[in-house]
């Protein structure tokens, strides 16, 4: 693989607690997507994903800050980027749409001003003409009667539609990269579905490379090449889509699966991982995952696994594995 | 949006019927009339001068029920004469309360409306400009100096006011009113000058935090991640959305001016609205101070009516949904 | 009821209702908590506050000394027992001065009033420290009429909803609209003069905002699931409202009630302006002002003191009701004041 599109190394993100300590929610994370590929970053909610994706495109909410770490666009390193810099890439080189397509949208602007702010923000065309391309982009998205759709306020739209209009805005100034964090959580069942072909059909058209932030493995199944796996704050197991799914290594991405209806064979019982991710300020010293998992030995509590390569190009963070495996 | 808007208008007209009432019951149930004859014209007043005036100012019908004719009493005399603006005469001076209204709106509004054309914008800006400084110590330092100022008691801004820069540096004159044009400014500008003072802190702190809870939305982290700048943000985004919860409180600012010139008026001598006020207060006259608190509660009431007209303008959610 | 009875009654009432709230919140980790980290973001607010409290409790507890065939003795507060029993001058006299502002007369204790004393000769700081109780009275008392009134009446409109929302919100919706200030003085006008009557005109026009907060919390709180769930199990709506609504309530109460307790004392000066309000307030000593800055040389410090004594008091509350705020609701209350 040539240099990746996008390239983050040893990303760290990190909030303040008490006593002025910085508590890091993104811990030394290493991620690389190509070009035209699709990345899934999987795991449960308070891991670390969005924070993850928001460290990317620099929207860290204050007083989060990054204290560490490259993340670096077409060889070109973000971080430090001066603020004008850095609003030239939001956008059109990167774009981001979020989980919540009800409040993600200004009230008080129509569709189609929102769509067409995106497209003026990064290029000199005329009002017509990019009135014209919204149009066209809300064709793309599928949102049936584009003239209609483009005057109308958010309100007056569908959850679906709502988050087809966020698409359009994301693809407007064509960005290389597309951030998706949770694109499909707030929608119904039966909308989630289109809404992810319609991203996969859409990457697949334009070429663009999508990171798909998402605790849900059936939407990695139908999106995604490879898999990132993160547990409080750190990748633990990363691969391509066929290995990480069909032959997990970390006792995690395991129990993850386990616990997936739509993955789980006839007949088994649906199995769930005890306990909930731990807060930041309660990581233990040894491995993040020791208190809740079932193959735990007594390495775990002492030692933070290191990253172990695996046949395949996988990787994974395991004593466990590690032990087992030939390296 | 039609059924909406008559429906707030009626809701209106029946607050402005229960303002009506509460007035009725305060005054004319509560107070009795011979209380308030005896306030008028002293504890002295010969029974046959008690009677005479009871019977020149309305106060000899039955309250309510007037079992000979049902529309003459107290109650139905009120509502009448408050609905048709029919003020009838002062308590203290049988001067008609119409007329000193009409004498008195002019110089009120001398002052109130340059305090809020002046005041709004001021705050709205100043408001802006800490917000889109958050978590710097312009911030910080607005944020405290806002505390300080709404800490101050509005005298002390008068008190202070007048001595500072009437007195001792004696920038304007200390009281007193003109209506000629060449002379006025000279005689509004301190009233006007405390009462931005006065008013300024809790409204750019109010603003501040509706521009900063606007600023925390989903939209416009959307916006940035479009790749909007900060200032675009702020004025495309935060500040549209803004003004609907801004709208509000500028409209209850309306007769809060209304009242709050009650101390710039009598303390620097402007006959408005507000001196009319102090007079009556001070000369027990409960049928201008009954007017003036209806007065008050109606151009609340018209200000609340309008907001919603303004929302329907504003909100495409409120237009449209 | 003689003065000084109602005053202690008062006083015992404050302490007692403190000292009840005490015992309960000590019982609680999330008031103990978020009460220690208050105290933690506003030291000296907090202090401050509780010295003003201090000294108007020192004068609220009054007696009169036994002097058999003496009937015209006035009750003295502790605090007045802190001054001598005769502090009083003829007249104005400057801070420290050792002699009459005007004219130059001998005083009767020279260089011993440290704020000099008014046009009756009282002693500034005597009176400005006198003016906490005053406050303490305005914000007390005026919060025991309201609070409870508001509270029962937010409650049952939120939680039973239909006509009795409506009327309630009706009513709300009609106070609101008259301007406070004039509001104000027509009950007091009416009602007349006097702190118990100043501050029931108080509560009529401040029992509004309690009301507000109170039945916006509880429409919220209707539709919870724990109450939905309680509802389910067949839990009486008096106790869920009891144990479950009531408590959840009680923050926002609490923030609404320091915020509003500002609003109060400032509203209380204006009254004194107008010529309505209590005796023995800050405000009546402004309003005496009005006329000490027009003489020459003026007279500064009767206004200093008592501006300084209400800012100080105000900028307290202020402080430490923002911290409140932000401690315990950072989301449902604006910053409206």
């Amino acid at each position: 693989m040539s240099e990746a599109l996008l390239h983050v190394e040893g990303l760290l993100t990190s909030f303040p607690g008490a006593r002025g300590a910085r508590l890091p929610v993104v811990d030394r994370v290493d991620l690389a997507v190509a070009r035209g590929e699709a990345l899934a970053l999987v795991g449960e909610s308070g891991c670390g994903k969005s924070m993850t994706a928001l460290s990317i495109v620099g929207l860290v909410p204050k007083p989060g800050r990054i204290d560490a770490g490259s993340i670096r666009m077409r060889g070109r390193e973000l971080r430090g980027l001066p603020v004008t810099a850095m609003r030239r890439v939001r956008g059109a080189e990167i774009a981001m749409i979020f989980q919540e397509p009800a409040t993600s949208l200004n009230p008080v602007q129509t569709a189609g001003a929102q769509v067409v702010e995106a497209i003026t923000l990064h290029e000199r065309v005329a009002r017509g003409e990019a009135r014209r391309r919204a149009l066209a982009l809300f064709e793309q998205v599928g949102i049936p009667d584009p003239p209609v759709r483009f005057g109308a306020y958010p309100h007056q739209l569908s959850g679906g539609l709502k988050q087809r209009v966020m698409i359009a805005i994301a693809l407007a100034a064509r960005p290389q990269l597309l951030i998706a964090d949770e694109p499909t959580t707030a929608l119904d069942v039966t909308i989630q579905a289109q809404i992810l072909e319609l991203l996969a059909g859409l990457a697949r058209e334009t070429g663009t490379a999508i990171l798909l932030i998402t605790h849900d493995l059936g939407v990695v199944n139908q999106l995604a090449d490879r898999v990132a796996v993160m547990y409080a704050g750190r990748i633990v197991e990363e691969g391509t889509r066929a290995a990480v799914l069909a032959a997990p290594h970390h006792p995690y991405t395991h129990g993850l699966l386990r616990s997936m209806p739509s993955l789980a064979q006839p007949g088994e019982r649906l199995a769930e991982i005890p306990g909930v991710v731990p807060a930041p300020d309660a990581w233990p010293p040894g491995c993040r995952f020791e208190g809740r998992c079932a193959i735990a030995l007594a390495v775990c509590r002492a030692r933070e696994p290191e990253r172990t390569r695996l046949d395949g190009g996988a990787a994974v963070r395991c004593h466990a594995v590690a032990g087992e495996s030939p390296q | 949006m039609l059924g909406y808007l008559l429906r707030r208008t009626a809701w209106g007209a029946a607050t402005v019927l229960g303002v009506l009432l509460f007035l009725f019951a305060l005054f004319f149930l509560y107070a009795t009339p011979q209380d308030v004859a005896r306030r008028a014209l002293g504890e002295k007043a010969p029974p046959e001068a008690i009677a005479q005036w009871l019977v020149n100012h309305g106060y000899d019908k039955p309250a309510v029920w007037n079992p000979a004719d049902p529309l003459d009493t107290r109650l139905a005399e009120h509502l009448r004469r408050m609905l048709l603006f029919d003020f009838g005469r002062s308590d203290a001076d049988d001067v008609p309360i119409a007329q000193r209204l009409r004498d008195g709106v002019g110089p009120s509004l001398s002052v109130t409306l340059p305090l809020f054309t002046l005041g709004l914008p001021l705050a709205l800006s100043l408001a802006l400009l800490v917000a889109f400084f958050r978590e710097t110590y312009i911030d910080r330092v607005g944020v405290v100096l806002c505390v300080l100022a709404m800490s101050v008691s509005v005298l002390v801004y008068i008190l202070g006011g007048q001595y500072l820069l009437g007195k001792l540096l004696r920038w304007f004159p200390i009281s007193g009113f003109d209506p000629a044009p060449s002379v006025l400014l000279r005689f509004v500008a301190l009233p006007v000058l405390v009462g931005l003072l006065a008013g300024v802190g809790a409204n750019v702190r109010f603003y501040r935090a509706v521009f900063l809870e606007e600023s925390g939305r989903d939209y416009v982290r959307t916006a940035r991640a479009k790749g909007a700048g900060d200032a675009r943000v702020m004025a495309r985004h935060v500040l549209p959305n803004a003004l609907i919860p801004v709208l509000t409180n500028v409209v209850v600012e309306i007769p809060f001016l209304f009242t709050g010139s009650i101390l710039l008026e009598s303390f620097f001598g402007i006959p408005g609205l507000g001196s009319i006020t102090v007079d009556a207060i001070q000369s027990n006259d409960f049928a201008t101070l009954r007017v003036m608190v209806y007065l008050g509660a109606l151009l609340f009431i018209a200000g609340q009516v309008l907001t919603d007209v303004a929302y329907t303008l504003v909100d495409p959610r409120v237009r449209l949904g | 009821m003689e003065g000084h009875v109602l005053g202690n009654a008062f006083a015992a009432a404050i302490v007692l209702l403190a000292a009840l709230a005490a015992w309960r919140l000590r019982a609680s980790a999330f008031w103990r908590e978020r009460l220690g980290e208050i105290a933690r973001r506003r030291p000296i607010a907090t202090v401050v506050v509780a010295l003003y409290l201090g000294v108007a409790l020192l004068d609220s507890v009054a007696w009169r000394d036994a002097q058999p065939g003496e009937a015209s003795v006035e009750a003295r507060s502790l605090l007045d027992r802190a001054f001598p029993a005769d502090f009083r001058e003829r007249s104005y006299s400057a801070p420290l001065a050792a002699v009459e502002f005007y004219g130059g007369a001998a005083l009767a204790h020279p260089g011993r009033h440290l704020l000099g004393t008014d046009i009756l000769g009282r002693d500034v700081l005597h009176l400005a420290l006198g003016g906490a109780r005053v406050a303490l009275l305005i914000g007390g008392l005026t919060s025991l009429i309201a609070i409870p009134l508001a509270i029962a009446l937010g409650l049952a409109a939120g939680y039973l909803g239909g006509r009795t929302d409506d009327l309630v919100f009706f009513l709300l919706s009609t106070l609101a609209s008259m301007p406070s200030i004039l509001l104000l003085v027509a009950l007091i006008m009416v009602i007349g003069r006097g702190p118990v009557q100043v501050c029931l005109a108080l509560a009529v026009t401040s029992w509004v905002n309690f009301c507000r907060v109170v039945r916006g919390e509880t429409l919220k709180l209707r539709e919870l699931d724990y109450v939905s769930a309680a509802r389910a199990l067949g839990v009486s709506e008096l106790r869920i409202v009891w144990r479950h609504v009531l408590p959840n309530l009680s923050h926002l109460v609490v923030i609404t009630f320091v915020l509003t307790f500002s609003q109060l004392v400032l509203s209380e000066a204006i009254l004194s302006w107008l010529g309505v309000g209590i005796d023995g307030s800050w405000g009546q000593m402004i309003d005496q002002a009005r006329d000490e800055l027009a003489r020459d040389p003026i007279i500064a410090w009767n206004l200093g003191a008592a501006s300084a004594a209400l800012f100080g008091l105000i900028l307290a509350v202020n402080l430490v009701g923002d911290a409140l705020r932000d401690v315990l609701d950072p989301h449902t209350l604006r910053e409206r004041t």
